[in-house]
């Protein structure tokens, strides 16, 4: 029986059915889950046996080519049949919606982690300024996680915690959690947002305590720790040039980074430019300065967002792509 | 009642001539629907509801082989996580998209109301036609221009939305989204002409002694799906009409960047499509009422209680939107709301179940082919609607939605519940079509490989979205790849068992044994006219009795049907 019920649901390293349990809310979703798996179960397995059986019992064969007398109706059978599954769906229904509530109510002590849909990738931003790809978070504490898109309706799903919630541009929404286990959790986009949908992947990375702190620290460092071009790389993940300019050539709002690095530009009015530092890091704060011929002037200035030291590590990166 | 006695009578005496025409009240040879007006203008302004039906047949399986392929495609690439020489992510996207919307506005919403409904509510009613015969036209021909606006866009850089149209992806991205979605508002009208034709046909045409009480179960599921049709068809159409607006002339509505809210669009969009998966199922339970009863040989159980369980459900279908939106951001209060009404919803189909079964208690269990598929029905319609019950519960859902736990609920409801029915439908009224038997071996085989391959795609995708697998994904976790692996084994089982099917459809309209006015015992009013039926449905009006008093008509072995022969205290039963 204890193998059956963990066949079905039941278990914090995960059964036949749902993933292990990484957050205090899980266990709660499984209990219900599990209790309409039984409930189900039962229902359908009445219905397929009464069938079985009639099939089986009043087949049609010789010698047994009529039906035999039986009633038409029984309303004390119907009002029966209508009552118990009422009840049954209230129970669901009413357990169902108090979990729901506690999933949705975050505590006020909350640490608080701001996410960024975009197509298509996932951004988590830290209370200190640091943009990070994937989600690390503390053991044990609860987070709140703000969530906003920047283009389309994404949808942020964490399968072990049993967690989702669709990410909608234009607004705000709330989503918490308490994780139980460090390790790497999954994380999806779960509303369809085109080509790369299927790719927009991350990782929940649940740290043992203390670890998150030190996480952060280094993390939040990495221009001292990195090279200047595995730095830039990462901040042109981050910080929103790859939402316009490719690497690999393809077009896009604007230029591609590909060969672009001290080759000649052709400029919007027939001039051209060689792109060397000076020009990028004046395309960079001052984007309207020299537009490249094609394009349209859109790009927002990096004034004041971005640091000296950071720019330059963008300039290390872009000298790599040959 | 008269008329039916002497009927067969007269027939039994042609069967003496014997020969292929000699078998009772087969038309084939003689003056009938098929043969009445030659040529294909005949069939393109054909006013007769028959022919209409007919032609809704073969456009309508035309566009499940056209979206059964996209569905192999999509199974095909799945058999491996990573990028696939098949198709890419675009590609993809735009198949899973075209399957749902093809299957969706072009085979199933119009599948049984539209195909086997013409056919046979008419002849259900002991009537010459529906009541507005050219609007029965002009809604076909609706159906095929909304279905050549959709060939366009999938010819034009076909849609990668979804068959959903959710804003603003819908409104931004650059494929054909235009082109699609006035082919679905197109289709709309058909939807809302036919349904509208079937309300009145219904008040209007039933025979003498037909009350609404003693109306066979069939018109209660067109009359409820025809009854959400004409209610919620024009939101949809306005909806559509309001993205087209956005996305062309740059209208704010659903767009944030516009000062739009994109969620307002999915509340329009579950307006319609929520009541819509009714619109689809409510006819398919209407066909298993009328089957179960006939091949139990014995009365329906409990008519009443799945007479008004068709309106109870029409009109809680219309409450239930919301629980689309349960991850959406709609409000707390909201979510609750939408939960408890989606478990009401349930109760109406768990009776219908119920009195299903109880319908087969003491009869006489005929396993004919379309019986096969009254039990898979009741096996897969009992897994899609019991795994609602997980997806109507708040917290569960959360878990759930967009995963392809929903997919394999979805389809087990519609594949499983309204495709399965339309097979049964199909295979039960055939013979009253055309005129002809197909072959009961294949039949049954075909019956069985649906059944089996059914279980093997979808079953294994119910444990995927239960472990977290995100629907509507090119690429997917190498956890996952066992059960895609499956479930595509399952779906080339499925796609066999639909060959076997169309060829023994196909070998019988040749080679198949010529049926006779009823071969399989039913009581209702269409038995009770020649197979196929001629231009005008009836020699002479029938009058109603009872449609389920399938007891009164036994098997003649000479004549290889049934004929009307009232058992000695026949009555005494009721």
């Amino acid at each position: 029986m204890g193998r059956l019920l963990s066949w079905a649901t039941i278990g914090t390293e995960g059964g036949f059915w749902l993933p292990s349990q990484g957050s205090e809310g899980a266990a709660e979703v499984d209990r219900i889950f599990g209790f309409v798996f039984w409930v189900s179960a039962f229902f359908f397995l009445l219905i397929v046996a009464l069938m079985v059986l009639f099939v089986i019992r009043y087949r049609r064969r010789p010698g047994r080519e009529d039906a035999e007398p039986s009633p038409r109706h029984n309303t004390p059978l119907e009002i029966t049949w209508t009552t118990i599954p009422i009840l049954i769906v209230i129970a669901i229904f009413i357990w169902g919606f108090k979990v729901y509530l506690d999933i949705n109510t975050p505590p006020a002590n909350a640490y608080e982690v701001l996410v960024t849909g975009q197509k298509w990738k996932w951004l988590f931003t830290y209370p200190n300024g640091h943009v990070d790809e994937n989600l690390h978070v503390p053991v044990a504490t609860p987070i709140r996680l703000v969530m906003t898109s920047e283009d389309v309706i994404h949808g942020f799903y964490i399968p072990a915690f049993r967690l989702k919630r669709d990410v909608v541009p234009g607004r705000y929404v709330k989503l918490w959690f308490q994780a139980t286990k460090p390790g790497e959790y999954q994380i999806y986009c779960t509303q369809y947002c085109g080509t790369g949908h299927s790719d927009m992947w991350a990782k929940a990375v649940v740290h043992e305590p203390g670890g998150f702190e030190r996480w952060l620290e280094d993390a939040s460092n990495f221009l001292a720790k990195m090279s200047p071009a595995e730095a830039g790389e990462r901040l042109y993940g981050t910080r929103g040039c790859a939402q316009c300019h490719s690497v690999d050539g393809k077009g896009g709002t604007g230029p591609t980074f590909k060969a672009m690095f001290g080759h000649q530009v052709p400029l919007d009015g027939g001039k051209a430019t060689v792109a060397d530092e000076n020009y990028i890091r004046e395309s960079i704060l001052e984007p309207q300065a020299k537009i490249v011929a094609g394009f349209q002037p859109v790009m927002p200035t990096f004034q004041g967002r971005l640091k000296d030291q950071e720019i330059t590590a963008i300039i290390e990166y872009l000298k790599t792509l040959k | 009642m008269k008329e039916g006695g002497k009927k067969s009578m007269a027939s039994t005496d042609v069967a003496v001539g014997g020969g292929p025409a000699g078998v009772a009240e087969n038309a084939l040879g003689k003056d009938n629907y098929l043969t009445h007006g030659r040529g294909l203008r005949s069939w393109l302004l054909t006013l007769d509801h028959k022919r209409i039906g007919v032609m809704y047949l073969v456009s309508i399986l035309s566009s499940f082989l056209l979206g059964g392929i996209f569905a192999l495609l999509i199974r095909t690439k799945l058999l491996s996580p990573g990028t696939s020489a098949l198709m890419t992510a675009d590609q993809y996207n735009q198949s899973f998209t075209l399957h749902g919307a093809i299957m969706i506005f072009l085979f199933i919403i119009p599948g049984i109301p539209a195909a086997l409904g013409n056919f046979v509510l008419p002849l259900m009613l002991g009537a010459k036609d529906v009541a507005f015969p050219r609007l029965n036209l002009a809604s076909y021909y609706m159906w095929v221009t909304g279905a050549l606006l959709a060939l366009v866009s999938i010819t034009t850089g076909a849609v990668d939305t979804g068959w959903t149209f959710y804003t603003p992806y819908s409104t931004t991205t650059n494929t054909n989204v235009i082109a699609m979605v006035a082919g679905v508002f197109v289709l709309g009208f058909s939807s809302i002409f036919t349904g509208l034709n079937f309300v009145v046909t219904i008040h209007k045409l039933r025979p003498r002694g037909m009350s609404w009480f003693r109306m066979p179960l069939f018109l209660w599921g067109i009359y409820g799906t025809a009854i959400i049709q004409i209610m919620a068809t024009p939101v949809l159409g306005i909806t559509l009409l309001l993205l087209i607006a956005e996305r062309a002339l740059g209208v704010g509505i659903f767009d944030p960047a516009l000062g739009g809210d994109p969620v307002l669009f999915q509340h329009f969009f579950w307006f319609y499509s929520h009541p819509a998966v009714y619109i689809m199922i409510l006819p398919a339970m209407g066909v298993i009422s009328e089957l179960v009863s006939v091949f139990s040989r014995k009365h329906i159980f409990g008519y009443k209680f799945i007479a008004l369980s068709s309106i109870a459900i029409a009109v809680i279908s219309f409450l239930v939107w919301g629980h689309h939106m349960f991850v959406a951001g709609q409000s707390n209060l909201a979510s609750m709301i939408f939960s408890a009404l989606t478990f009401m919803v349930a109760i109406p189909s768990a009776v219908k179940v119920f009195n299903w079964i109880a319908t087969m208690y003491k009869g006489s269990i005929w396993l004919a082919t379309p019986m096969l598929y009254v039990l898979s029905f009741l096996f897969l319609f009992g897994i899609g609607g019991l795994t609602g019950l997980f997806l109507g519960a708040l917290a569960v859902d959360v878990h759930l939605h967009d995963t392809y736990f929903v997919v394999a609920h979805f389809h087990y409801v519609m594949f499983g519940g309204t495709v399965i029915a339309f097979l049964g439908g199909l295979h039960y009224w055939w013979p009253k079509m055309f005129g002809r038997m197909y072959s009961e071996l294949w039949g049954r085989v075909g019956a069985l490989l649906v059944f089996v391959g059914f279980n093997t795609t979808f079953f294994t995708q119910f444990v995927m979205g239960s472990k977290g697998a995100p629907r509507r994904s090119y690429h997917y976790v190498a956890e996952f790849q066992p059960y895609h692996q499956l479930s595509t084994i399952g779906s080339y089982v499925l796609a066999v068992g639909f060959v076997i099917i169309a060829i023994n459809f196909l070998h019988s309209l040749f080679r198949g044994r010529p049926a006779p006015a009823n071969p399989w015992g039913g009581a209702t009013l269409e038995w009770q006219t020649s197979s196929p039926p001629p231009h005008d449905n009836f020699a002479v009006s029938p009058a109603a009795g009872d449609p389920y008093d399938v007891e009164d008509w036994r098997y003649d072995r000479e004549i290889g049907g049934f004929v009307r022969k009232p058992r000695v205290g026949s009555a005494a039963a009721s």
